[in-house]
């Protein structure tokens, strides 16, 4: 039987805003347990931009996207966050009743939450592969073209063709190489975005004749009920060819989507979340949406914008947490109960 | 006054007004012109503002630089005028610039 796991909060998004509505509700006493699709936390910050600076934070005239993930995960460390990588979240039952709300959240690796409270901060929506624009290319997804490699087995005897150059690319190259009969790596340009030494053992294997490498791009896949037999390809010289294969793996990186949640009964706006501005909830009580994610007159997407908003969240998520309780406002700088839930009283 | 054309995937052409200084991505943004996705926001880090610039334009608006042309590898399709056009700056010298957008970004 799937284990329950049972906590106040559910976060939905591991980026900044997610972060730091562990830290806004860990000071009222609301534990809170993340969920990400990334196998890393920071979103956007840590995905897109790690080492571009930022200079919009208040308080850093700059720091870098990966910067800000460092500085927050250590700034909520003393509440305990737990983490959920490499997930995303699935379907959502509502359990309770709008004044006392209670919510079963399934992820895609079957972990079952049950929240009192969950906050959306889902970004731009989950990171997932991009899928080339190749005519008839959903027939042999799952089958015999796959965007990411759970296991090496099943590609042990198959002739793999592996398009990008990017690092994901280069890795299951030479991951993929040992047991496949035969792997190709076709890209764009005889230039890489990838580790140099990854780089350098790919060219190590094309000139000992152990794997091939093609200059060009998939224009179209051969092959009959999902199984594929040949990608055709338009080399550098705006030749067309055949690469005989039983399957392909693209690598073009990640796009963002809304994903399952757009199935929670959530309205919607253009794929965001309409909220109001004092409390930052859904249309569904006990649903927060902050961050990008939201939509609101006036909204701006700033990490700060979303900052502010955790922090309203996370008042009248205490009131469902904690019904019968008062909520005390205090400053981290004077008071001693908040300074012990840190940790430096 | 700077003009820029977009000329879609299914040939549908839109000729919008772009300030100096901005970037044909965020002009496109501006003026709600479909095809250009910019998840990043600019910061050539997503290829989902790709381009084609017009053969008789690619001259003037000069190649990519080597971080975009590494971001042009998780691009679609890309041809010899690609370009990402959140790093395309309009300028005066590119009234009348024309560039076509993919069928798809991400």
């Amino acid at each position: 039987m799937t284990e329950i796991i049972k906590t106040d909060a559910l976060i939905v998004g591991a980026g900044p805003i997610g972060l730091f509505a562990v830290f806004e509700l860990g000071l009222l006493d609301i534990k809170a347990q993340l969920v990400d699709i990334l196998p890393k936390p920071g979103g956007q910050c840590a995905e897109l931009y790690p080492e571009k600076p930022i200079y919009d934070i208040p308080g850093f005239p700059i720091i870098t996207g990966q910067g800000i993930v460092d500085n927050l995960i250590k700034q909520i460390a003393p509440f305990g966050p737990r983490f959920h990588y490499n997930e995303m979240v699935e379907g959502l039952e509502i359990l309770g009743t709008p004044e006392h709300p209670a919510f079963c959240v399934r992820t895609d690796a079957d972990k079952v939450f049950e929240a009192k409270v969950v906050i959306v901060a889902a970004g731009g929506g989950s990171f997932q592969p991009k899928k080339p624009p190749i005519a008839g290319i959903d027939a042999y997804e799952g089958r015999s073209v796959f965007y990411a490699v759970r296991r090496i087995e099943p590609f042990r005897g198959k002739r793999v063709l592996i398009v990008g150059g990017g690092d994901s690319a280069l890795d299951w190259v030479l991951n993929l190489h040992p047991v496949a009969d035969r792997v190709t790596l076709l890209h764009r340009r005889d230039a890489f975005r990838a580790a140099p030494h990854s780089v350098n053992a790919m060219r190590a294997l094309v000139a000992d004749k152990k794997m091939d490498f093609v200059l060009g791009q998939v224009t179209g896949l051969k092959g009959e009920g999902g199984q594929l037999t040949a990608a055709s390809v338009r080399g550098e010289d705006a030749s067309v060819f055949d690469i005989a294969c039983d399957t392909m793996l693209p690598f073009f990186g990640l796009t963002m989507k809304l994903g399952p949640i757009a199935g929670w009964g959530l309205n919607l706006h253009e794929n965001l979340v309409p909220v109001d501005t004092e409390k930052f909830e859904s249309n569904v009580p006990g649903i927060f949406a902050i961050g990008d994610i939201n939509t609101y007159p006036g909204k701006l997407k700033l990490i700060l914008s979303g900052f502010h908003e955790a922090a309203l969240a996370a008042q009248k998520a205490f009131h469902y947490v904690y019904p019968d309780k008062k909520l005390l406002f205090q400053y981290t700088t004077s008071s001693t109960s908040l300074q012990k839930k840190l940790g430096v009283s | 006054m700077i003009h820029v054309t977009y000329i879609d995937s299914k040939g549908t052409t839109r000729t919008v007004e772009a300030q100096e200084g901005s970037t044909v991505m965020e002009t496109a943004l501006r003026n709600s012109v479909p095809e250009i996705e910019a998840e990043c926001g600019g910061a050539c880090a997503c290829a989902t503002c790709h381009v084609y610039v017009a053969p008789e334009w690619s001259g003037i608006v000069g190649g990519p630089s080597q971080m975009e042309e590494d971001m042009l590898d998780f691009a679609f399709e890309v041809r010899p005028t690609s370009r990402l056009s959140c790093q395309i700056k309009v300028t005066p010298a590119l009234d009348g610039l024309v560039v076509n957008t993919p069928a798809k970004q991400g």
